[in-house]
């Protein structure tokens, strides 16, 4: 395929890794964190660690939408799926995401009526074709799906589709970086910067990080090279004596974000005052609910909600990983208790997940490297 | 989810003006183009998409790296095309 050897090539990424290593101060130790759970993958794939110098570590942030779901929510959204005449809508990966009392796929066995749909747009065309059902979507992700979520309800208002509600859990990734700046467990020296999330925020909104807190991002496609590239961008402010929000990933991301996607998310739903994420607890004005004007499409309106609060399984440390304080192979269950096929903890469920993809591709690597130094 | 897959689109639904389909490796299905501006769109440009929604408008080189890199993906990749195939907005 044209292009691809362009982001893959070995020549270049030795390159980069050399120029990386040169930037780094000697004694001085670099931790960045990438936010984004699709970063997290292409790095364990594709070994990027091992291009980079002992003394930069990539941390992994809180950017997977299904890691950080909380318990309580899984159980809401079943009770709802209980209800007479409901079908229950969700991405593929929300169906095996554990909550207090099992997951979707346990609800599904138990009788259930839970589907798995690509798109909203599917759940609203669930609805139209199905008007003597009242059809749920479970809304989850970052600023790329949210967008979508308020289109789909813009077109069951438009339609006068009235069986069709959103049980909203879509959050916003600038808080969650924000707690991460203020928890004391943790200290960064840089952000790589979330690259689909930035084509809808832009990069503007992330200023506050350099401004405020003096720690630099920049915004990084998927490709192995991006994220070098990127990690050598972070290197080349430090060594400068600059902290700024700089866009890597300009292909795709527009400084300014899609100001349509923004519109929409701006006109259907608002911030609400505090959410619950999975490991991180409680966070001020981190997650968006329906707007009064579209109460008719809000699941938590529309049915009675128990509101559920689960702690966390205590063998879990899901919440540690997310915030980079823990490497997925320090948590005490993984690759045991807790596999893909069995997870305990939401970052093994989803292919973002920090410890899915470290279990899928990650260890193979480590698992040399540690048969290699003992040798 | 948030990866988003790369597609070509292939025609602007006629009677529906935010509506278009999209060629993903072979696969053919309409996604929604609502949140990019109409005049901006045509056939032959490259989109990323997202659940069912062009999210932004990218180039064609950066469409077959990302195509590439999701492929590399295996099986991730794998479940969000079986996805995308089994949709059928309208």
């Amino acid at each position: 395929m044209r292009f691809v050897d362009e982001y893959r090539d070995a020549d270049k990424a030795q390159a980069l890794a050399t120029q990386i290593a040169a930037l780094c101060e000697p004694g001085r130790q670099y931790k960045f964190m990438e936010v984004c759970g699709g970063h997290t993958h292409t790095i364990y794939k594709h070994g990027i660690e091992d291009y980079l110098p002992e003394s930069v570590a990539l941390v992994h942030g809180p950017g997977c939408p299904v890691c950080v779901i909380p318990m309580g929510r899984v159980d809401d959204a079943i009770a709802i799926a209980h209800e007479p005449g409901v079908i229950m809508t969700a991405f593929g990966d929300m169906m095996r995401v554990p909550g207090g009392n099992g997951s979707f796929l346990d609800a599904k066995a138990a009788g259930a009526d839970i589907r798995m749909v690509y798109s909203p747009l599917d759940a609203l065309k669930i609805a139209r074709t199905n008007p003597d059902r009242r059809v749920v979507f479970m809304a989850i992700g970052f600023e790329t799906t949210s967008p979508s979520t308020a289109m789909t309800v813009l077109r069951a208002a438009a339609e006068g589709i009235d069986n069709f509600s959103v049980f909203c859990n879509h959050v916003t990734i600038l808080p969650a970086i924000k707690a991460i700046l203020d928890s004391p467990d943790l200290r960064l020296d840089g952000f790589l910067g979330p690259g689909h999330v930035s084509t809808v925020i832009g990069c503007r909104p992330y200023e506050f990080i350099a401004r405020d807190y003096g720690k630099p991002l920049v915004c990084a496609g998927f490709e192995p090279l991006d994220l070098l590239q990127s990690v050598h961008l972070l290197l080349r402010q430090l060594a400068e004596g600059r902290c700024e929000v700089e866009n890597q990933y300009t292909r795709v991301v527009p400084w300014d974000g899609n100001l349509r996607a923004l519109e929409a998310i701006g006109r259907v739903m608002q911030l609400r005052p505090y959410f619950e994420w999975r490991g991180l607890g409680f966070i001020s004005h981190s997650a968006l609910r329906m707007r009064d004007e579209y109460a008719a499409y809000d699941a938590e309106r529309v049915f009675s909600v128990p509101g559920v609060r689960v702690a966390d399984p205590k063998a879990c440390q899901c919440g540690e990983v997310l915030k980079g304080v823990l490497k997925p192979w320090e948590c005490k269950v993984f690759g045991t208790a807790c596999t893909p096929e069995t997870p305990i903890g939401t970052c093994m469920v989803s292919s973002e997940g920090a410890c899915a993809a470290y279990y899928n591709f990650g260890r193979f690597t480590r698992q040399r490297l540690t048969e290699a130094s003992s040798v | 989810m948030c990866l988003g897959i790369p597609g070509e689109i292939v025609e602007i639904k006629a009677g529906h003006d935010d509506l278009a389909v999209v060629d993903v490796v072979g696969v053919r299905r309409a996604v929604n183009i609502g949140l990019l501006e109409a005049d901006q769109i045509g056939v032959g440009d490259w989109v990323l998409v997202h659940v069912g929604f062009a999210m932004s408008k990218i180039d064609e080189a950066e469409a077959a790296a990302t195509l590439a890199l999701l492929t590399g993906l295996g099986q991730a990749y794998t479940d969000e095309l079986q996805a995308l195939a089994e949709s059928d907005i309208s």
